[in-house]
């Protein structure tokens, strides 16, 4: 456990970096979602760096790709490419754009960027994974945002009909988008009685707490022939705790003292 | 159109396990066949195109090769964003199949009406783009996407044109010679051939000769033939059941501009930026929009007495 949680640090120092080098924005976002990233590349989901195409590794689709300088640290400090690389993210010239891009970088499987596109794209990968009778599963981590795009209920839909138990949907559901609160935007609530009513298994989790993660991905589907859907409850901007919960943070890029700051409070120098 | 579709498509997927269709909830009754013989390679998505698009481009990046099916845009506009960033740029091997393509349901109005389909799509880089003129070029078609790498998009029509003759082979990107002349050379897409053909006619009982060229492939296109035809003839029609915004007409534009081959005249036949807000059948619409045989005939009279 604390292998991840470690991890999980040292990904949280790679993406204030990051997005500080950068400019770039989305670092509450990024933060909301790397304690999920670092259990499932750290301890749950079958992958080799060394082998990033291979047949059997369990395949994970970030479908919010704005905080793909999460995944980009998180690929690195597994070990698909140099951590030295992560420098490139958001200059001219880079293959490593602000929104995750699966050219030129291993370990990505499909680029995203406009949201609602991700649980489709893993429902189908789900349904030919399930048709040719591999064992597989595909990882998809959404946003709570992207709940509002009607494309991801489309394929809520088509995997409960085609009973994908190896899909799993988790929910990064910090509950604030990109202007204000999502109760405030369009309220999701009742949340797990909507997964519910699409016939989805669902857990709810501390989506900080890597041994609750742990141990809810480690029982997967979570009910027989359902897909699963974790909502994982989770804060904003989580690490640096001026910028936990706050709409600012979703935009804003550290600098300077603020960066300082951040980073002292993620245990760097 | 959509018979000769699925019955070689029903060939390629009898040897090719991996050939899959999808249809967002169209084709009553057409695939019965099909379905009966290869359960393992249909699904109906429901009436969701923009999930029918990403399950596709999931199950190519899995190593299927996957059919999409619906009519006039509903499966290109509407999961426009789709095709662009999930099939096209992971260059998945995803053959959008629309059935419907201009007032192929005249009818039903405007929702169904595709007359810029082949504009929007053809602006998207690594998408190629067919739009066979006759069943033959229907079947060649569909066997030509499914060894076509990455993504295409395959446009077809109610109506078709005469195959032509046989001596000329399908070729990918290669316009084909229908009919041979001096005077008129048409360039037409889609079904709207057998317009053409009856204008071509028409046109020879009046002393005017014409070549036809079906540019069954909108994209990649081969420029040779555009270009040897519009140095030796004395106008240049383009003929579409599309808007000449962003079409074949714009596109032949394009491609004799940048060959710097600009014919004397040319005149581009097709809906000229209008939405086709009355209904009727095909022939009626045709008429109505001036892109039927006899209009035709006076728009190229008209052109060659300037």
């Amino acid at each position: 456990m604390s292998k991840t949680v470690d991890l999980a640090q040292r990904v949280r120092r790679h993406v204030l970096r990051m997005t500080s080098t950068g400019g770039s924005a989305h670092v509450g976002a990024a933060f909301s979602c790397v304690d999920i990233l670092a259990v499932l590349y750290g301890s749950v989901m079958r992958h080799d760096s060394a082998n990033p195409r291979w047949d059997g590794r369990d395949r994970f689709i970030l479908s919010k790709g704005h905080a793909g300088a999460a995944v980009y640290a998180t690929l690195a400090e597994s070990g698909y490419f140099p951590t030295e690389h992560l420098a490139r993210h958001y200059q001219d010239g880079s293959l490593l754009s602000g929104h995750v891009s699966h050219k030129g970088i291993p370990g990505v499987e499909v680029s995203t960027g406009s949201l609602g596109h991700g649980l489709g794209l893993g429902s189908g990968m789900a349904k030919a994974l399930q048709l040719g009778g591999h064992h597989s599963r595909v990882f998809v981590l959404l946003s709570d945002g992207e709940c509002d795009e009607g494309s991801t209920w489309e394929a809520a839909l088509f995997a409960q009909h085609h009973k994908l138990t190896n899909l799993v949907a988790i929910v990064d559901y910090n509950k604030i988008q990109s202007l204000a609160p999502v109760s405030e935007t369009l309220a999701l609530e009742p949340f797990r009685a909507k997964w519910e009513g699409f016939n989805w298994s669902v857990a709810e989790v501390d989506g900080h707490d890597h041994h609750a993660l742990g141990a809810v991905l480690a029982t997967l589907p979570i009910q027989p022939d359902k897909p699963s859907v974790i909502i994982a409850h989770t804060t904003k901007g989580k690490g640096v705790s001026f910028m936990e919960n706050t709409v600012l943070w979703h935009y804003r890029t550290a600098r300077g003292v603020e960066f300082d700051r951040a980073m002292a409070e993620l245990g760097g120098a | 159109m959509r018979d000769r579709f699925i019955q070689t498509l029903s060939l390629l997927a009898e040897n090719d396990p991996r050939v899959m269709l999808i249809t967002g909830d169209l084709g009553f009754a057409v695939f019965d066949d099909y379905r009966r013989r290869f359960p393992r390679q249909f699904i109906n998505a429901g009436v969701a195109e923009q999930n029918m698009t990403l399950v596709a481009t999931g199950m190519a990046l899995e190593g299927h090769i996957v059919y999409t099916y619906s009519i006039g845009n509903f499966p290109t506009l509407r999961c426009l964003e789709m095709i662009r960033n999930d099939a096209a740029y992971h260059s998945a091997n995803v053959k959008v199949v629309s059935i419907g393509g201009g007032f192929s349901y005249g009818p039903l109005g405007i929702s169904h009406h595709a007359t810029e389909d082949l504009a929007i799509m053809r602006a998207l880089p690594d998408v190629a783009c067919f739009a066979p003129t006759s069943l033959g070029e229907v079947a060649d078609a569909t066997r030509a996407i499914a060894a076509t790498p990455g993504t295409c998009f395959l446009r077809l029509d109610k109506d078709s044109g005469p195959d032509g003759p046989a001596t000329e082979p399908f070729v990918v990107g290669q316009p084909r010679i229908i009919r041979s002349g001096t005077d008129v050379a048409f360039f037409t897409i889609g079904g709207i051939l057998s317009e053409v053909v009856q204008a071509a006619t028409e046109l020879e009982t009046r002393g005017v000769s014409s070549s036809i060229l079906s540019v069954h492939t909108l994209k990649p296109l081969m420029p040779d033939r555009l270009v040897a035809a519009a140095q030796t003839h004395r106008l240049i029609v383009t003929v579409e059941e599309h808007s000449i915004h962003g079409g074949l007409g714009a596109l032949v534009l394009e491609v004799l501009s940048d060959a710097n081959a600009c014919p004397k005249s040319l005149v581009r036949i097709g809906l000229n930026g209008c939405f086709s807000s009355i209904v009727g059948s095909q022939h009626y619409l045709r008429a109505a929009y001036r892109v039927n045989s006899s209009s035709i005939v006076d728009r190229v009279l008209s052109a060659l007495a300037r």
